[in-house]
């Protein structure tokens, strides 16, 4: 008799769903190095998302657009409030605040590139502003950050609006990081730091603290620019309503809203899974805030936060937003994920679409990084057209959207023209759930 | 522009608005010297400045006067408000009285001289300023410092230079306590010329460098290690 008919029928091996592969290797990682995981991009868990809306579209009590010939305009105007000279978006998608330390200059010109060829703005970041973006960027918004690293008034002066960053959907209540690896000479003299350091930037503003000193701070970034520009002030999204009646009432012409799955250049892995809100979760509060304020359209609001393609954008403006913000799918456009890597990107102990160690400075894109060899590989102009060409679908695809539920402007969507698929969107949006009248909280069903 | 611009004016700010003095202050072709009355604590007042012209502001201002300063030299005749002369570039700017928290934040040139006390957050984040207080300062100052120098001749809150970089802090008093990877350092020929040149240039004579002591970064917060975890 063998002996394996001896042995009793054994169970096949059952991961735990509470302790799985990747939290067990966390734990194993924390055991063997002592330190918190660090890594770039957003949250990676699933979230309620603009998934979870669908559009009508027309029917008999509606009727559409005609696809391609009736016009659906697609401009937008931020600053109206109270700067002297507002901004004029062609499309209302612009790229998300990066810096020069966390993408290459070479990046950060794509992006410029890009975004002035269908006629939208980018904005700087973390570490102030560089000659070549700004000379690449038709539109340039400058953040006003924490750190301040860089930060000079005539930069301020070059610039076309001001954001005031109070926090990132990825980690509100956070300060920046930039690692060693990313610490190049060029870096380090912008932001008056030793290279090769790893950069903690701070969490708050050195000179104010709450709502009444930003009225004030606000007021002194005006006089400084001769009330000429708008100021922006982007909040992550945690408590939306009172952040943005907050920023409203100390001022603000444009409010950026940063859900939690927007992406990060270093953040400890914690933070960005367990702190923040989900973008689809915050907006309709914001856009409350503002009716509530008798502001909405009157300060723009735009939001970010897992923003990938003309459906997210038709949905965050049909939800009551004036304009979107990218970030991590601009770097997908760029380059960022491409499969042809996948050599490289196994030696860095990963694979395409898994690659989030954007703080290490070796992504081989030559995206992400201060290596002056990776980031030489990135092509500037190709790499402006890939974005031009990638805005241009988000907004064709959002037209699309908007024609067909008989639109002739993408602002002209509202909550009416759709449905909520769970009853989670429903009761974050207040957009019925689909077949029925009803979201949770509203009385009947 | 005007003639009215040159030489020494006056700006009165119960006839004037704020925007009325800075658009002035700020202009491409301003010189001369300018008094600025009745400030009233009001807040932004001289914000912007690129002229190397001299203001006088005859009073107490609120927040961030100076602020953001290029070439100019401005002095307060009286007490200052949060963020005084925050992110100067360049030039000077004299506080006669005391001055509130923030003083001189994230500066990265020039000269702030504070002839009495400086609140909480003096010299926050600065990068390359030099600031010279005759009083105390309070706590948390020279937090996260970059570059240039703070020199207190009386004494130090809490936490003096927590989390600093590259900035140099000299005092001469009690520092109550320092703050993380903040340290005291042998004072170097080097650190007693750049203390003797900053007192000089502020026009303190009362006090020689060699009473002062000097504090700088321990370093050891620069890279992220298990051992430092409390700190982060
Ligand atoms: C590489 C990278 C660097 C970033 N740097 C900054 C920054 O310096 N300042 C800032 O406010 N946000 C920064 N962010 C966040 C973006 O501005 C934006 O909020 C976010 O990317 C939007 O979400 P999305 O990535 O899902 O599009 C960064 C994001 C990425 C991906």
């Amino acid at each position: 008799m063998s002996e394996s008919k001896n042995m009793p029928p054994r169970t096949v091996p059952r991961f735990s769903a509470t302790f799985d592969p990747f939290t067990i290797s966390e734990i194993q990682r924390s055991a063997a190095t002592g330190i918190y995981d660090i890594r770039g991009a957003g949250t990676k868990r699933k979230l309620p998302h603009f998934d979870d809306l669908l559009f009508l579209g027309a029917s008999i009590s509606r009727y559409p657009l005609e696809g391609y010939r009736e016009r659906c305009d697609t401009d937008v105007v931020l600053g109206t409030r109270f700067a002297k000279k507002p901004i004029h978006l062609k499309t209302p998608v612009t790229i998300a605040g990066m810096s020069f330390g966390a993408l290459s200059a070479q990046a950060k010109e794509a992006l410029g590139r890009g975004a002035s060829a269908v006629g939208t703005s980018t904005t700087t970041g973390d570490g102030g502003m560089t000659p070549e973006e700004r000379g690449h960027s038709s539109i340039l918004v400058y953040q006003y950050l924490p750190s301040r690293y860089g930060m000079n008034p005539d930069d301020l002066r070059r610039a076309d609006a001001i954001e005031v960053v109070v926090g990132q959907g990825a980690k509100p209540g956070g300060g920046g990081m930039l690692l060693g690896q990313k610490i190049s000479p060029r870096v380090a003299k912008m932001r008056d730091l030793p290279e090769g350091i790893d950069q903690r930037s701070a969490c708050r503003h050195p000179d104010w603290t709450g709502p009444d000193d930003l009225e004030i701070k606000i007021e002194e970034l005006r006089e400084i620019t001769n009330w000429e520009k708008p100021i922006y002030v982007k909040v992550g999204a945690s408590r939306p309503y009172y952040d943005v009646s907050l920023a409203v009432k100390a001022g603000a012409d444009v409010i950026v809203l940063d859900g939690m799955q927007g992406g990060t250049a270093a953040t400890q892995e914690v933070f960005i899974e367990h702190v923040g809100l989900p973008i689809l979760s915050a907006i309709r509060s914001a856009v409350q805030a503002l009716q509530d304020l008798d502001m909405h359209r009157k300060v723009q609001l735009i939001v970010s936060g897992g923003i990938r393609g003309g459906a997210d954008m038709a949905k965050a403006l049909a939800l009551g937003a004036d304009a979107v913000a990218i970030g991590t799918a601009a770097l997908i456009a760029l380059g960022d994920q491409n499969p042809d890597l996948a050599a490289e990107y196994a030696k860095l102990g990963t694979v395409p679409g898994a690659y989030d160690d954007w703080q290490e400075g070796r992504d081989p894109a030559g995206i992400t990084t201060q290596d002056p060899e990776l980031a030489a590989r990135l092509d500037p102009i190709l790499g402006g057209r890939r974005i031009a060409n990638y805005l241009s679908v988000m907004t064709m695809e959002a037209q699309a959207i908007a024609r067909a539920c008989g639109k002739s402007h993408l602002h002209n969507l509202e909550p009416e023209d759709m449905v909520s698929l769970t009853l989670e969107a429903a009761a974050m949006t207040r957009i019925p759930l689909a077949g029925t009248e009803w979201y949770p909280g509203k009385t009947g069903f | 522009m005007s003639e009215a611009l040159f030489n020494h004016q006056t700006v009165d700010l119960r006839k004037s608005t704020i925007r009325d003095l800075n658009t002035v202050l700020q202009s491409e072709d301003v010189t001369g010297s300018w008094e600025v009355r009745h400030p009233d604590g009001r807040h932004s007042i001289a914000v912007g400045l690129t002229a190397p012209i001299d203001v006088t502001i005859e009073g107490q201002v609120g927040y961030y006067a100076c602020g953001m300063n290029q070439r100019a030299n401005l002095t307060i005749k009286g007490n200052a408000g949060p963020g005084v002369a925050e992110n100067m570039m360049s030039g000077s700017v004299h506080v006669e009285g005391n001055a509130s928290m923030a003083a001189g934040a994230t500066g990265h040139g020039g000269l702030l001289v504070i002839d009495g006390d400086a609140g909480a957050r003096c010299g926050i984040s600065m990068k390359g300023i030099d600031i010279v207080v005759r009083g105390s300062v309070g706590h948390m100052s020279g937090f996260m410092a970059q570059s240039g120098a703070l020199v207190v001749c009386g004494d130090a809150g809490e936490a003096l230079g927590d989390s600093l970089y590259e900035a140099k802090i000299f005092v001469r008093g009690e520092v109550k306590s320092l703050g993380a990877d903040c340290e005291e350092k042998t004072m170097t020929e080097e650190d007693l010329d750049i203390l003797r040149n900053i007192l000089e240039k502020s026009g303190i004579t009362e006090y020689d460098a060699t009473t002062f002591r000097r504090y700088g970064s321990g370093r050891r917060l620069y890279n992220f290690h298990v051992d430092n975890a409390s700190a982060y």
